[in-house]
């Protein structure tokens, strides 16, 4: 019985499961196409020489510039196989099968020819099916009848499993919208529907349109569709969760990261946080903030912060200091080359303003919007992120209030600034206040660095910010 | 010439409850969209999202766009071979992989795009050009443009105007190619130089060709003319209304998962990840101290990522845990200015604290960060 005359005469569909048993063993001595499947088991997979299709043009060869599997791996019909090009074109060969690769037959820069084969696929017969379904009769496939139909001037794209479900429930795929690759039609989206169906069944359209043959192969797993079979209507499908673990190598920069964390672990943290009251600091900002963009130039906190470090590392320059490997000798830096953490897509970076013992507030600001727009850009150059003797890492910018900064060695202090928040204190009268408090989190090195020394740098810097007016004294 | 209001679209899309449907479909066997946009990923989304999503069987699409300055290599191209990557940081210009394949072509306001979607049996690039080609003559009978048989549009025989490039799926296809109207010749040349030396590949090659602007041949053809003019023929030869339809890319709603596509063609992954591996075999010649060092250097790159490294260093110039730190931290690693920079400069902090050192250190990556 050809498949096609199936198709058009409705009336044949509903004998249909009494005929095709008949005409089943009959078909099977006059079919001498390799590619009829039944529904029954077969001994094994069958291999299938996909070869590679036209390309149009009158082109016979093509370079294969790559592949999306290797051998072994499982593929649906419709996945991507290769990508081979020719004269400027690039053409994305397609999978016509559900199977398992067994062969490439060609490598990467290699040519292939077109009409022969590119990949050798098995094919599985389709496990633990039930007797009493229908065995539908199916003669070779032509690639044109296979894949889509037009309704509504779009394809309609489903495997031949998934259009078996539909058509066992009635469904017709032109009321389903398809949530996979090309709008495809997915099981999940038949199932989905049905559980939104109060029970109605659609009668089968006259023109047939959900009923190209069906090739039995092992496209969904045998479990869900009997279960369809035996449910017609499922009310609610458990949620399965089909997430896998991902496992990538460590590479470059993390790799960097990873030895200098394991070399921080090794120098012996200190804490010490203090809460900073900002109130006249945002307001001397906002008085600057004017200024500095007539020159070109966004004047945060930072360069507050930064010039107000370096001053108390003029009193406390153990803090500015590196101790060596052996812990030997303690070598106090000329330079004030404060890091400043710098969140980019990479990670983080620290690139370093220089000298700011002989910059002003404003010549910091120039520097950091500098550094800001190439760390952006990622185009920071090795002499911004080297060279770095403290570093201050703005954390409160993306939120938090005290932190435990790591040090970054060879460095042997570094501090962390919360969020500025709003809170009520109380004055020298004795009432309270609206106040900008921001808490500072420092980190040293205990080996060369204690309590004390932190104590007074951190209670000299939180004065200068605190009466920024008090900076103008020491500014050299 | 019409221009159709995309409101108008807009307001019947929100009236029928499929928009796409609506929009989509016209009568007749064509239909001729606009990109508002200048966006190069933006517009390389949808020729990708067209050829995903659209039926071409009934209707043949013409879709017209031009980028901001952009440099597009082919999908099966290397970017250090094509283009000077420095360059384009640093005038910030953009590089993007589209999916066709073909040559490397540098994208301006002055160049224009055009791309002809049919059906997969209907795939045919001759008949394409020579649509162009009449059309450019209607405009200006007197230009001497004729197609190649290597697919590429020649002004008076000598100077190529358009480059081709194409990809086929397995029911759609797609043709587009370049116009050189009025395109800034000293930045595109400059551009299309590669600095990069050996580079050993088999990436496709680009073709270098003398180009000439339409522009030059005569001083009042504008871009849109030109556009105008092949919309025109496009709607004759198609026997369609010569409507053009602007397209936004940025609009999810009509065109569902565009800004996925985009976002994805702006991946390292996809833009240096997808470059056939190759290898790099150069000399430093680093000036240090009164003399020149001259070191040898030999990569493998796959996927973009350096899989081999191997630098010729005199005996003893770095300690040789050192040497192996950086060889570690290199294998594995992308092969990209930025990463390397941060990469040496991290491991910078865990050497011995020593002058000399850190600035042969310093030299030496900075040289290697000249071949990426």
């Amino acid at each position: 019985v050809c498949i096609h005359r199936v198709r058009s005469c409705s009336s044949i569909r509903f004998i249909k499961s009494k005929y095709v048993c008949v005409f089943d063993k009959s078909a099977l001595k006059f079919s001498h196409q390799q590619r009829l499947f039944r529904t029954s088991p077969v001994s094994c997979g069958q291999i299938v020489q996909f070869k590679l299709s036209d390309i149009g043009e009158g082109i016979t060869e093509v370079t294969v510039k790559e592949w999306y599997i290797k051998e072994g791996d499982s593929v649906s019909q419709f996945d991507s196989i290769c990508e081979v090009q020719s004269d400027k074109a690039s053409v994305t060969i397609t999978s016509r099968y559900d199977g398992i690769i067994r062969k490439l037959h060609y490598s990467i820069d290699d040519i292939a020819f077109v009409g022969k084969p590119l990949v050798d696929i098995e094919i599985d017969a389709s496990k633990g099916v039930a007797p009493e379904e229908d065995v539908v009769e199916t003669p070779p496939m032509s690639h044109e009848e296979h894949t889509h139909q037009e309704i509504k001037g779009h394809k309609t794209l489903a495997t031949p499993a998934v259009r078996r479900l539909a058509m066992e429930n009635n469904i017709k795929l032109s009321e389903i919208v398809g949530t996979g690759k090309d709008n495809r039609i997915l099981k999940e989206d038949i199932l989905n529907y049905l559980a939104k169906q109060t029970g109605a069944i659609l009668p089968p359209s006259p023109k047939a349109e959900i009923v190209p043959p069906v090739r039995k192969t092992e496209a969904a797993p045998a479990a869900p569709k009997d279960k369809a079979r035996r449910i017609p209507v499922p009310v609610s499908r458990p949620i399965a969760f089909s997430g896998k673990d991902k496992t990538e190598p460590v590479t470059g920069f993390q790799k960097a990261m990873v030895k200098t964390m394991s070399a921080a672990l090794k120098i012996p943290h200190f804490g010490y946080s203090d809460e900073i009251d900002l109130t006249e600091l945002v307001q001397l900002r906002e008085e600057l903030k004017p200024l500095a963009e007539i020159r070109g130039v966004k004047l945060s906190f930072m360069p507050f912060f930064i010039k107000a470090a370096s001053l108390g590392l003029l009193q406390y320059p153990i803090l500015n200091a590196s101790l060596d490997e052996n812990c030997q000798n303690v070598t106090y830096k000329a330079s004030h080359n404060i890091g400043v953490a710098m969140d980019t897509e990479q990670g983080l970076i620290v690139p370093n303003v220089k000298n700011v013992q002989v910059c002003s507030v404003f010549d910091i600001a120039v520097e950091l919007n500098r550094l800001q727009s190439l760390g952006s850009a990622g185009q920071l150059g090795t002499s911004d992120l080297t060279g770095g003797t403290f570093t201050l890492s703005n954390i409160g910018t993306i939120g938090g209030t005290y932190a435990k900064p790591v040090i970054l060695p060879p460095e042997v202090a570094i501090g962390a600034l919360g969020k500025i928040q709003v809170l009520p204190r109380f004055n020298g009268k004795g009432e309270v206040f609206k106040a900008q408090i921001m808490n500072v989190s420092w980190s040293a090195d205990h080996r060369i660095i204690d309590g004390a020394t932190m104590a007074r740098f951190s209670n000299l810097w939180k004065s200068y910010l605190e009466n920024p007016a008090s900076m103008l004294l020491d500014l050299k | 010439m019409v221009l159709q209001s995309f409101k108008n679209c807009l307001w019947l899309s929100c009236v029928l409850r499929t928009p796409k449907a609506c929009f989509w479909s016209t009568a007749g066997g064509g239909l001729i969209i606009q990109s508002v946009s200048n966006d190069v990923y933006q517009n390389l989304a949808v020729e990708d999202w067209i050829h995903d999503h659209m039926d071409l069987e009934k209707q043949q699409i013409l879709f017209l766009w031009r980028n901001s300055p952009a440099v597009v290599i082919g999908r099966h191209q290397n970017p250090w071979q094509e283009c000077n990557l420095r360059l384009l940081r640093q005038k910030n210009i953009k590089l993007a992989r589209r999916r066709s394949g073909g040559g490397t072509v540098y994208h301006d306001l002055g160049n224009i795009n055009l791309t002809f979607f049919t059906t997969r049996k209907k795939y045919e690039r001759m008949g394409n050009l020579k649509l162009i080609v009449k059309a450019l003559k209607a405009l200006r009978p007197q230009l001497d443009v004729h197609v190649t048989d290597r697919y590429d549009i020649l002004l008076d025989r000598q100077y190529k105007i358009s480059g081709t490039a194409a990809k086929l799926g397995r029911t759609s296809a797609y043709h587009h190619c370049t116009l050189l109207c009025n395109a800034d010749k000293s930045v595109l040349s400059s551009v299309l130089k590669s600095p990069y030396k050996g580079l050993k590949s088999n990436a496709t090659p680009s073709v270098p060709a003398l180009v000439k602007n339409l522009f030059e041949e005569d001083a009042c053809l504008t871009s849109e003319m030109l556009l105008d003019a092949i919309a025109k023929e496009y709607a004759v030869q198609h026997q369609i209304d010569h409507h053009i339809t602007l397209i936004n890319p940025a609009d999810e709603t009509l065109l569902p998962g565009i800004s996925n596509k985009t976002k994805e063609l702006q991946t390292w992954e996809w833009l240096y990840g997808k470059t056939p591996n190759f290898s790099v075999s150069a000399s430093l010649n680093m000036a240090y101290k009164d003399s020149v060092l001259d070191i040898k250097v030999n990569m493998d790159v796959k996927h973009g990522r350096i899989e081999v490294c191997n630098i010729d260093l005199p005996e003893q110039w770095l300690p040789p845990e050192l040497y192996s730190e950086l060889v570690k931290g290199l294998t594995g690693s992308k092969f990209c200015p930025n990463e390397t920079t941060t990469l040496v400069t991290t491991l910078l902090r865990t050497c011995p604290q020593d002058d000399e050192l850190h600035h042969r250190w310093s030299l030496l990556c900075e040289n290697m960060m000249r071949l990426m």
